[in-house]
């Protein structure tokens, strides 16, 4: 496995986008710690952006890698490899390479302007949504050969996940209002990484005091060392299942 | 060396192969032929295992291909049309080929005889259509493999390259390799092949060595006794 993650990693590095990619992050992540009175703060106003960017980022450039990397795979095909390997490497290069970025780009900054928990927190949600929307883009590509489909699938997925779903929910929430929503609410998080992230990192911030008795419910979960071990959980769970689904694609399908 | 058994396959409502079944032994170069969209690369490709056949089974040496890979290292490919990473270099492609089969003898004739190490820093996207099919020719031997599946070899070739690809394959003959060659070119076929598998609408119309072919149409040149039996109709 190592040998082709090797040649996936030269090629992604020759390929300039993931050093600007870094750049762009380090110069969002210390402008506004630097904007912003208090760390907190300047994590907060972080938050926000990492949620909006990294899914966006990780998703276009998957997708495109897989697609740009489609004669890659198919001269790998013909040797003797397994067709499994052949696509981890192509995932865990583009996952490990963004990752990469991220950790530099926001993960460096975090740690000289807001060291602790949250920092931390925030940090490793960065890490997830790139793994699990990375994966998100391989099951788009794997979907179809058509590259503009493909792209188009894997922008729909961050359109509903970044901004769609928040919509639904609050709808949910509207029209339902008179009843009991709270373990709802619950649910309805662990159904999209990018909310799921976004409370993880707020409810470790002093903003959760402003979030109602909802938000007194998801403190008194995610505020233990065992929910928010069950928040990850769940994370992992937003990476293995698109991962293994794509896989499972790509094995049976005619190059 | 390589028995095919009641192979099907279709993309989605086309269907490409019925129900081939053939036996392929070692020693021999095999030139299958037939027109276009017979189903000849499909076949080549699904003893590779890159398509994957509907129902049937392939067998290598006794055992079946199907969901393995290890077997591949035994086969040298040399596909229609060579897709390479564009911004990798011919050097790259190679010593990352050489990289994966690493336990492998190395048999750089080919290099040699192209001349390609003059051009080993050049792009693969940047080289013409023949250089990219040299490159596929000196990878798909390079490995000593015991079975050689060439799709169209010739085509896109120059006659020089194409005459050291001809002598390389009969000189790979004689070392008792197995050498599958789909070609359109039948004055090519003659000159390289012992036998013949013709592919008609994804089924096998005939299977036979050159010389019962020309004996059984009393023909004196190949291209004439495949027409033959393209127009009457073949009769066993």
């Amino acid at each position: 496995m190592n040998k082709i993650i090797k040649y996936v990693l030269y090629d992604i590095i020759r390929n300039k986008i993931i050093v600007a990619y870094t750049l762009f992050l380090l110069l969002l992540s210390i402008g506004l710690f630097n904007l912003g009175g208090s760390p907190d703060k300047g994590l907060l106003s972080l938050l926000n952006l990492v949620l909006l960017t990294v899914p966006l980022i990780s998703i276009v450039f998957g997708t495109t890698h897989f697609y740009n990397s489609y004669e890659f795979m198919e001269l790998l095909v013909s040797q003797p490899i397994r067709r499994s390997k052949i696509f981890m490497s192509e995932y865990l290069g583009v996952s490990l390479s963004l990752s990469a970025a991220f950790m530099i780009g926001v993960g460096v900054p975090v740690l000289l302007f807001a060291p602790g928990a949250t920092g931390l927190y925030l940090v490793l949600t960065g890490v997830f949504i790139t793994f699990i929307f990375v994966a998100l883009a391989f099951l788009a590509s794997v979907i179809t050969r058509d590259k503009a489909k493909g792209i188009g699938i894997a922008l729909l997925l961050w359109f509903y996940f970044a901004l769609i779903y928040d919509g639904l929910v609050l709808f949910i929430l509207y029209s339902f209002g008179d009843y009991p929503l709270e373990y709802a609410t619950l649910v309805l998080t662990a159904l999209n990484p990018v909310d799921l992230g976004r409370v993880l990192v707020l409810l470790n911030l002093d903003v959760s005091a402003m979030m109602g008795y909802t938000g007194a419910l998801y403190k008194s979960i995610f505020g233990s060392l065992w929910g928010i071990g069950i928040a990850f959980a769940v994370m992992v769970l937003w990476v293995l299942v698109p991962v293994l689904a794509s896989r499972r694609i790509f094995k049976r399908r005619d190059m | 060396m390589i028995t095919i058994e009641n192979l099907y396959k279709s993309y989605g409502k086309l269907q490409v192969l019925r129900n081939v079944s053939v036996e392929l032994g070692k020693g021999k170069v095999i030139s299958i032929i037939g027109p276009n969209g017979s189903g000849k690369t499909t076949m080549s490709k699904c003893i590779l295992g890159m398509v994957l056949p509907d129902s049937g089974d392939i067998r290598f040496n006794g055992e079946s291909v199907l969901k393995k890979y290890a077997y591949r290292s035994q086969i040298g490919y040399m596909p229609q049309i060579g897709k390479y990473p564009e911004n990798m270099k011919i050097r790259q492609v190679i010593e990352m080929i050489r990289d994966i089969r690493k336990d492998a003898a190395v048999d750089d004739e080919l290099i040699g005889l192209y001349r390609l190490e003059e051009m080993y820093e050049k792009r693969m996207g940047a080289l013409s259509g023949g250089t990219k099919q040299k490159v596929s020719a000196a990878l798909a031997f390079m490995f000593d493999p015991q079975v050689l599946i060439l799709d169209e070899p010739t085509a896109g070739l120059d006659p020089f390259a194409a005459e050291i690809l001809k002598g390389k394959i009969l000189k790979e003959k004689k070392k008792g390799k197995l050498i599958l060659i789909t070609s359109h070119v039948m004055s090519e076929v003659e000159e390289v092949a012992d036998e013949v598998l013709c592919l008609v609408d994804g089924s096998v119309m005939f299977y036979e060595t050159i010389s019962d072919l020309k004996a059984q149409t009393q023909e004196t040149r190949l291209s004439r006794a495949v027409a033959k039996i393209m127009n009457e109709g073949y009769k066993p």
